[in-house]
């Protein structure tokens, strides 16, 4: 998972380059609330372009992540999800909750 | 006309959790053999990896244990058997229940068997508490209907020329 921190606009982007399943998201989890928590960031979004695999772990680790967020005053979006992502979110739901966002990446440098 | 497979094959690990991508990536070198689309192929890993993260987190709750998988190739179909030696499910109905989970503080979704049943034709559960829990599996292979693919390529040729 690759983290990078925009200043200006307090957004915390985590780029996930492994397969999300219950293995993964144990280490995942720290990092990601370690991280969070340090820069207390206004916006949080996990970057999903990478993702060649995700079952249903993905799913808990998402909300997790998106109630952690909320209670340090933080938003959280997820961007660049894959057709195999889309179709795990869209059978539990969770997308009514967080919003999906277009990420620019570059325009934030 | 491609030629039938039948074929079978028996794996067996301990319940550890780095064992999940194991388990799916070999029923997916195994299942590739019917020629299956990437989507086909990527619900069946889907379907076997939650399986196999049940045995783990909910039959052995971490403990160490042996989980088995097999599969077989019949024809145009794969079928694959998940079992365990674990604690078995008190009500499966409920079990099979979407967003119902018995381990929510390990920010577990209750969506496996969900996604099991949607990913899979059908979805077998038997499971006796105290025994330990199966889980049989399966899926047929689409096959591509020849003459749409002709028409296709025949479009393509055209374009191309």
């Amino acid at each position: 998972m690759e983290i990078r921190f925009y200043e200006k606009d307090k957004l915390l982007v985590f780029k996930i380059s492994e397969e999300i399943d219950d293995y993964s998201v144990q280490k995942m989890r720290r990092s990601a609330d370690y991280e969070i928590e340090r820069y207390m960031p206004k916006k949080v979004i996990f970057d999903f372009d990478s993702v060649t695999f995700m079952d249903s772990a993905g799913i808990g680790f998402i909300i997790g992540r998106y109630k952690f967020a909320n209670m340090l005053g933080a938003k959280l979006e997820v961007t660049n999800l894959t057709p195999s992502v889309q179709k795990i979110f869209d059978m539990s739901g969770i997308l009514k909750l967080i919003p999906v966002t277009d990420l620019q990446e570059s325009a934030l440098r | 006309m491609k030629e039938h497979i039948d074929n079978e094959m028996n794996l067996e690990f301990i319940s550890k959790s780095s064992n999940e991508s194991f388990a799916r990536i070999t029923i997916a070198a195994f299942a590739a053999q019917l020629d299956p689309t990437i989507e086909e192929l990527a619900d069946i890993k889907t379907a076997v990896s939650e399986a196999v993260t049940n045995c783990i987190i909910h039959a052995y709750e971490n403990r160490i244990g042996i989980v088995k998988m097999s599969a077989k190739l019949k024809e145009n179909e794969v079928i694959i058997e998940i079992s365990d030696h674990g604690k078995g499910i008190e009500n499966i109905e409920m079990a099979k229940e979407p967003l119902y989970t018995t381990k929510p503080n390990l920010e577990r979704s209750g969506m496996g068997f969900t996604i099991m049943e949607s990913f899979m034709d059908n979805v077998e559960i038997e499971s006796v508490v105290g025994l330990g829990t199966k889980i049989t599996m399966s899926k047929k292979i689409k096959k591509e209907d020849e003459e749409e693919k002709n028409v296709e390529e025949m479009d393509l040729l055209q374009k191309i020329n």
